[in-house]
C-alpha cells in the first residue's frame, strides 16, 4: 500500500492519505469530514458525524451557509447533492473522463448536478431483508419470503414459537421505523414495491396520493405491534441491528454493514442468517431496494482543494473499495471489484448485488435538490405517524402530496 | 431656583452617563439581534448560500400559522409547561419545606436534592431515553417483572405516554431548582410568627395556609416565572427524547427545524417572532398578577 499511485498522474500518495485510509475502515458512523493540515504532526483529522444521516446533514449545514473552510472532505449522502451542489468544488477538474468511467455509470450521473460533478462515489447501498435460515428451518420454510405478505405470516409463526419456548422478548421482523431519514428509505420500498411510485416521479409529477402507497403504508402499520416491536417506531438503523444481532427477530430490513457485522465470529447469529431481495408488495408487486450510499465531496471552501481531490480519489480507489467490501461488506461503486474473488468469497451474496443495484429505486432527490430534506421530512413524519397510529393512511399521502406540490411547481 | 435646575440637569446627565455602558450592550446585544429577527421574517430567506432573500411581506406567518405541525407544538407546549410547571411548584414546595426543618443530615439533603438539577438535561434525557426503551429499558423490566404491566411498553412511540413521560423526567430534573428557590424563601420568614400562631393555637395546617403560603409566594412567584420562561422555550429534552417526530415537536423543535433542517431563515424568524409573543403574553399575565396581589 505504501507506494500506491493515483491513477493516471502517477503520483505518491501521502503517508497521512494512508492514515486516512486506515480511520476510514472503522464502522461508517465513525467518520464524516476530512479536515486536511499541511503543518504539523498530524496530517489529516476526522470529524466524527451523529450516526442519524439527518442530523448529519444538519450539521453539514452550518459548515457550508457559514462558508467555511474547516473541513475539506465531507462524506456525503447520495441524495445530498443537490443541496451540496452549491458548496462543493467541481471534481471534473481533478478526476479525468478515464477513470469517472470506471464508477457506476448511474451513481455519477446521481452525483452530477447541472454538469458539476458533485461528489465521488465512495460505497453505495441497497436495502436488503436479512432473515435468519436457522430458524425459516426450524419452521419448516424452505425458502425467504417474496412477499410482505408471506414475510409477515412466517414472522408470526417464528415469534409465537420463540416466545413460547421462553424467548419473551423474540419479535418476528424488525426495521426503520424512527421518524427520520431511516424510516423514508424503508417506506419508499413498501410503496413502490405495492406499484404506488416513488412520492414524486422523474418528470416532476407528485404521485404519492395513489390507492397502492395507501396499501402498502397500512400493510407496515399492521406489523407494528403483530410481528414488529410497538417501539420499532422509534428505531434507527443501529436499534434495528442490536435487537437482530442479539438472536432476538427473524427478519430485518437494513443496509449492507449489517452483513459483516453478523457474520462476526463473535457474533451470536453468524453462519445463521442470509441476506436477499426486499419482498414484493402481493404476487404482482415489484421488487425494491432504496439505493443510499455515501459519497466523498471537496468543499468549495476548501482552502487545499487538490490535496482534498487527491485524497477523495484515494479513497474512493478500487483497492480501498475492495478492502471495505471484504472487511465492512460495504458495497463498492467500482463494477470491477465485484468480481473480485477475495470479495465474493467473503460476500457470496454480492454476485446478485449487481443486479440489485441495477434496479434499485432512487428517492426523489434529483428532483427536488435542495429542497429534497423538506419533501423526505413531510413523508418521514407522516409515515411514522401512520405506524403510531396518529394518522391515517390516506391522511398521511395527502399531507406529503401538498407539501411536494408546494416544492416541485 | 436657576441652581437648582442646573444641579437637577447635572444630575440627569450624570444618569444618562452612568447608565450608558448597560445601554449600548443592551441594544447591541438584544435590540439589535430582535431588530434582525423581525426584518428577516418578513423575507423569504433561504440559507442555502445561492437563493437572494426577497421581500414577502406576511407570508412567513401565514405558513406557521396555517401549519397544524405548528399548533400540535403549541399544544405539546403548553400542556408540557402547564403540567410539570404545577408539579414542581407543589413537589418543590413540599420538598422545601422538609428542608428547612431541622433535622440530622439536613445539609446533605439539601446538596443530594440538587443532583438533577447539576446534570446537563442533554445527557440526564439520553439516560431517560435508554431507561424507557422498549425492550431492553430497566423501567419496563422492573414494571413487567413485578406485573404491574402486562406487557412492556414502548413510552416513547406515540404523544399519549411520550409527554408524560418526558413531564415526568422534567420534574424529576427541575423540582430541585424549585426547591431551592422555595428554600431561600422560607427561610426569610420570621420564627416569632409561627410562635405567635401556636400561641394563638393555630394549628400546623392552619399555619401554612395564613404564614407560610402568603409569605412565600413572591419568592414562589418569581420562581413560577423562571419555570414557565423555561417550559415554554423547551427544546433538549424534546429533542432528546423524541427528536423528529411530527406530532411530538415543542416549539422551539419546530423552530429549530425550520432554522436548521430547513435552513429557511424567513419562516425560522417568523415563528421565533411568534414564540416571543407567546412568551411576552406570559410575561403580562404574571407581572399583572402579581402587582395585584402586592398592591
Amino acid at each position: 500500500m505504501s507506494n500506491y499511485q493515483l491513477p493516471p498522474y502517477g503520483r505518491i500518495v501521502p503517508r497521512s492519505f494512508l492514515a486516512a485510509a486506515a480511520a476510514v475502515f472503522m464502522p461508517a458512523a465513525l467518520y464524516a469530514g476530512v479536515t486536511i493540515h499541511f503543518a504539523g504532526d498530524s496530517d489529516v483529522d476526522y470529524i466524527s458525524r451523529p450516526n442519524d444521516a439527518s442530523a448529519t446533514l444538519q450539521l453539514f449545514q452550518q459548515y457550508w451557509a457559514a462558508k467555511s473552510g474547516d473541513v475539506d472532505v465531507y462524506m456525503i449522502d447520495v441524495i445530498w447533492q443537490g443541496i451540496a451542489a452549491a458548496h462543493a468544488t467541481d471534481l471534473k477538474k481533478y478526476v479525468k473522463d478515464d477513470e469517472i468511467k470506471d464508477f457506476f455509470p448511474r451513481i455519477i450521473e446521481n452525483n452530477t448536478v447541472k454538469g458539476k460533478l458533485v461528489s465521488l462515489p465512495l460505497y453505495t447501498d441497497a436495502g436488503v431483508l436479512y432473515y435468519r435460515t436457522d430458524l425459516l428451518e426450524k419452521y419448516g420454510y424452505k425458502e425467504p419470503p417474496k412477499t410482505w405478505e408471506e414475510l409477515a405470516e412466517m414472522a408470526k409463526k417464528i415469534q409465537d414459537g420463540e416466545r413460547q419456548a421462553g424467548k419473551a422478548d423474540f419479535q418476528g421482523f424488525v426495521f426503520e421505523g424512527k421518524a427520520s431519514e431511516s424510516v423514508t428509505c424503508n417506506a419508499i420500498e413498501w410503496v413502490y414495491s405495492y406499484g404506488g411510485g416513488t412520492i414524486i416521479d422523474p418528470d416532476r409529477k407528485v404521485t404519492i396520493n395513489n390507492p397502492n402507497a395507501i396499501k402498502a403504508l397500512e400493510a407496515a402499520k399492521n406489523w407494528v405491534g403483530t410481528i414488529s416491536p410497538q417501539g420499532v417506531v422509534s428505531y434507527g438503523e443501529e436499534e434495528a441491528r442490536n435487537i437482530w444481532q442479539a438472536g432476538n427477530a427473524a427478519f430485518m430490513r437494513n443496509w449492507p454493514y449489517a452483513y459483516a457485522l453478523g457474520q462476526d465470529p463473535k457474533s451470536v447469529i453468524s453462519g445463521k442468517f442470509a441476506a436477499t431481495v426486499v419482498p414484493k408488495g402481493g404476487a404482482d408487486g415489484k421488487n425494491a431496494a432504496c439505493l443510499g450510499g455515501w459519497q466523498l465531496m471537496v468543499s468549495a471552501y476548501s482552502k487545499n482543494a487538490d490535496a482534498a481531490a487527491d485524497l477523495a480519489r484515494f479513497l474512493c480507489s478500487a483497492e480501498i473499495q475492495k478492502r471495505r467490501a471484504v472487511d465492512l461488506s460495504e458495497l463498492p461503486t467500482r463494477p470491477e471489484v465485484y468480481k473480485d474473488p477475495d470479495v465474493l468469497a467473503k460476500n457470496p451474496w454480492f454476485a446478485n448485488a449487481v443486479d440489485i443495484l441495477n434496479n434499485a429505486i432512487a428517492r426523489p432527490s434529483t428532483v427536488t435538490g435542495a429542497d429534497y430534506n423538506q419533501v423526505s421530512t413531510v413523508f418521514f413524519q407522516s409515515v411514522n405517524k401512520v405506524l403510531t397510529g396518529g394518522e391515517s393512511s390516506q391522511q398521511a399521502v395527502t399531507d406529503v402530496e401538498r407539501v411536494a406540490k408546494r416544492i416541485v411547481k | 431656583m436657576i441652581k437648582e435646575i442646573d444641579l437637577y440637569a447635572r444630575q440627569k446627565r450624570l444618569a444618562w452617563f452612568l447608565i450608558m455602558p448597560s445601554v449600548i450592550v443592551v441594544l447591541l446585544i438584544i435590540a439589535y439581534p430582535t431588530i434582525q429577527v423581525l426584518v428577516y421574517s418578513l423575507l423569504k430567506y433561504k440559507l442555502d448560500g445561492v437563493t437572494p432573500p426577497s421581500f414577502v411581506g406576511f407570508d412567513n406567518f401565514a405558513f406557521v400559522l396555517s401549519d397544524p405541525d405548528w399548533w400540535s407544538a403549541v399544544s405539546n407546549t403548553l400542556i408540557f409547561t402547564v403540567v410539570s410547571v404545577a408539579l414542581e411548584s407543589i413537589l418543590g414546595l413540599g420538598i422545601a419545606m422538609v428542608a428547612n426543618s431541622k433535622f440530622k443530615g439536613r445539609t446533605l439533603l439539601r446538596v443530594a436534592i440538587l443532583v438533577p438539577w447539576a446534570i446537563p438535561t442533554v445527557v440526564s434525557a439520553q439516560v431517560w431515553r435508554w431507561m424507557v426503551n422498549d425492550i431492553y429499558g430497566v423501567v419496563n423490566i422492573v414494571l413487567t417483572d413485578l406485573h404491574i404491566l402486562p406487557q412492556k411498553i414502548a413510552w416513547l412511540a406515540t404523544p399519549a405516554t411520550a409527554l408524560p413521560v418526558i413531564i415526568a423526567v422534567d420534574v424529576w430534573k427541575a423540582t430541585p431548582f424549585m426547591a431551592l428557590l422555595l428554600l431561600a424563601g422560607l427561610q426569610l420568614i420570621p420564627k416569632d410568627l409561627y410562635e405567635a400562631g401556636s400561641i394563638d393555637g393555630a394549628t400546623k395546617i392552619r399555619q401554612f395556609w395564613a404564614i407560610t403560603l402568603p409569605l412565600v409566594t413572591p419568592t414562589l412567584l418569581v420562581a413560577l416565572i423562571f419555570r414557565t420562561l423555561d417550559a415554554l422555550r423547551v427544546f433538549d429534552i424534546f429533542y432528546v427524547m423524541v427528536g423528529g417526530q411530527g406530532n411530538m415537536a415543542t416549539m422551539a423543535v419546530y423552530n429549530q427545524q425550520q432554522l436548521i433542517s430547513f435552513l429557511d431563515a424567513g419562516v425560522g424568524s417568523a415563528t421565533s417572532v411568534i414564540i416571543l409573543i407567546v412568551i411576552m403574553l406570559f410575561v403580562i399575565m404574571y407581572t399583572r398578577f402579581s402587582r395585584t396581589s402586592f398592591e
